[in-house]
């Protein structure tokens, strides 16, 4: 490996930064002005929130599900498993939910963003755009930054919601009771673990689109350079979730 | 001609990575004269449109729109002043998610000035200018190649433009596709545009246009009309009007 190769590789990496907090900040500065494109945020509610529904839902209920029967195997020796919901809300609210939601968001939301912003660049759909005096920027970004910034904290109610209640269809079996189940809930639970539950997939969310747009804006090299941005895609904003995660867990333990 | 009948191009340059793909390259175009560029692929012609439009930026030189140098202004009067051009990109470049009548009225929904029921006259007009007024509730999935540059020819035409750019519009057409193009074009002329084209279909470019820019190696080497042309002594042309076994386009691939 040669040095140039090392130099190249660092510069391209740093420019791509620059570009991605370049784009990033012109959205924020965007967001609050005119026109805005309520037909186009609508459309992408629909994509983002409606769309991811359905998965959002199996993945929190059997995660949900899992936990309490995981949670319930390790309680049963201590006489311990009325505990069992406020375990599963713990670890679904705070972390799992918003962790999960937004995987499967970057997976299925990211991924097609880019999709779509790349296949518009590699047939000049962009250029013909800014040649029409059009703003890609409050055009085709904001609106998905908003309606993703919006829906995924949404899902991930919804996903910590059925996971709980999840969570007690097993729990069931083992003989709890549905007060037991939520009496542990509201014993575990503290208002900043929701306010946590809410803020972390609001950041991911703005993660996830802005990777997406991004990423897809700079696509390059027709239909393999679309699949090639999809796929990183995923892969950025995925890392990003866990570390971010990690952050803004270590953020609200020190603020405790 | 006076300058605000012209678009200006003044020592242009542009590179990617270092490499140059157009070099000091000046050229005028007057309102009413019908130009293509020519030269072989990758010689940089469609930049030249590409840095017209705003969509790159030259490394050096300036661009003169209707006597408004565009150095130095606020993007938004760029934008104000480039709207007296319109482009038909290669592929026609239809915005997928979108009806052809969407398409075409697109810049007249965007600055919404006009109602409605204005736009869709409008769109109406358009198309059947092109022919297609009945596909109007499709989408450009549905339309054939020739269709959809027929459609971005209307959108080109709704934005009533005084310049129309072509880019390759012949390219991956049937005969009869190319017939109707170049058909388009000198109809779009007779109404009182401008089009430049940047193509390397000789056969195109002679019936619709009257003068000729030539780019070689990011220079452009040649400019004047078909008779001059034909008639050039410059080797590049003569190989590339006549192509042989030893053309130098083929030795510099």
């Amino acid at each position: 490996m040669n040095f140039a190769f090392i130099e190249n590789t660092i510069k391209s990496t740093l420019l791509e930064i620059q570009s991605f907090f370049q784009l990033t900040w012109r959205a924020i500065c965007k967001i609050f002005s005119a026109p805005f494109y309520y037909h186009e945020f609508a459309i992408q509610m629909d994509k983002i929130g409606v769309g991811s529904l359905f998965i959002i839902v199996l993945t929190g209920t059997f995660t949900g599900m899992v936990m309490a029967l995981q949670a319930l195997v390790q309680l049963k020796p201590f006489a311990a498993t009325s505990y069992v919901g406020g375990m599963v809300a713990v670890t679904m609210v705070k972390e799992l939910g918003p962790v999960l939601s937004s995987l499967m968001v970057a997976g299925r939301v990211g991924s097609a963003i880019t999709a779509e912003l790349g296949t518009m660049v590699v047939t000049e759909q962009i250029d013909a755009m800014k040649v029409e005096g059009t703003d890609i920027i409050k055009r085709l970004v904001t609106p998905r930054l908003k309606a993703t910034i919006l829906a995924l904290p949404l899902l991930t109610v919804i996903a910590d919601t059925v996971s709980l209640v999840g969570g007690y269809i097993i729990a069931s079996g083992y003989g709890i009771k549905p007060i037991m189940y939520l009496n542990s809930i509201t014993q575990f639970m503290y208002f900043t673990d929701y306010f946590e539950g809410l803020v972390k997939p609001l950041i991911f969310g703005f993660v996830i689109s802005m990777v997406g747009c991004h990423v897809g804006l700079n696509t390059e090299g027709g239909a393999a350079g679309v699949g090639e941005s999809a796929k990183r895609t995923v892969v950025f904003s995925s890392v990003l979730i866990l570390v971010l995660d990690f952050f803004l867990a270590k953020f609200f333990v020190t603020i405790r | 001609m006076p300058e605000q009948h012209t678009i200006r191009m003044e020592d242009l340059c542009y590179s990617i990575d270092g490499r140059k793909i157009l070099e000091n390259v000046s050229l005028v175009l007057e309102k009413g004269v019908n130009r293509t560029i020519l030269g072989a692929s990758g010689c940089g012609k469609t930049t030249i449109l590409k840095l017209l439009l705003g969509l790159l930026k030259p490394d050096s030189g300036r661009i003169i729109i209707g006597g408004n140098p565009l150095e130095g202004l606020p993007e938004s009067e760029q934008i104000r002043i480039r709207k007296q051009i319109a482009i038909v990109f290669q592929g026609g470049a239809l915005f997928d998610s979108m009806t052809v009548g969407e398409n075409v009225g697109y810049r007249m929904l965007q600055e919404g000035e006009l109602t409605q029921r204005e736009i869709e006259r409008i769109v109406l007009e358009k198309l059947s200018f092109v022919g297609l007024k009945d596909t109007i509730d499709l989408y450009p999935a549905q339309l054939s190649g020739g269709m959809k540059k027929r459609v971005a020819i209307s959108r080109a035409l709704a934005s009533n433009a005084d310049y129309i750019f072509f880019d390759e519009p012949t390219t991956g057409l049937d005969p009869i596709g190319v017939y109707n193009i170049c058909h388009l074009m000198r109809r779009l002329q007779e109404e009182g545009k401008t089009t430049l084209m940047v193509t390397h279909d000789m056969e195109t470019a002679f019936a619709v246009s009257q003068k000729f820019s030539f780019i070689y190696r990011a220079r452009l080497i040649f400019d004047g009309t078909r008779e001059e042309m034909l008639h050039s002594d410059l080797p590049e042309i003569r190989e590339f009007l006549k192509p042989t076994d030893a053309s130098i386009f083929t030795r510099h691939k």
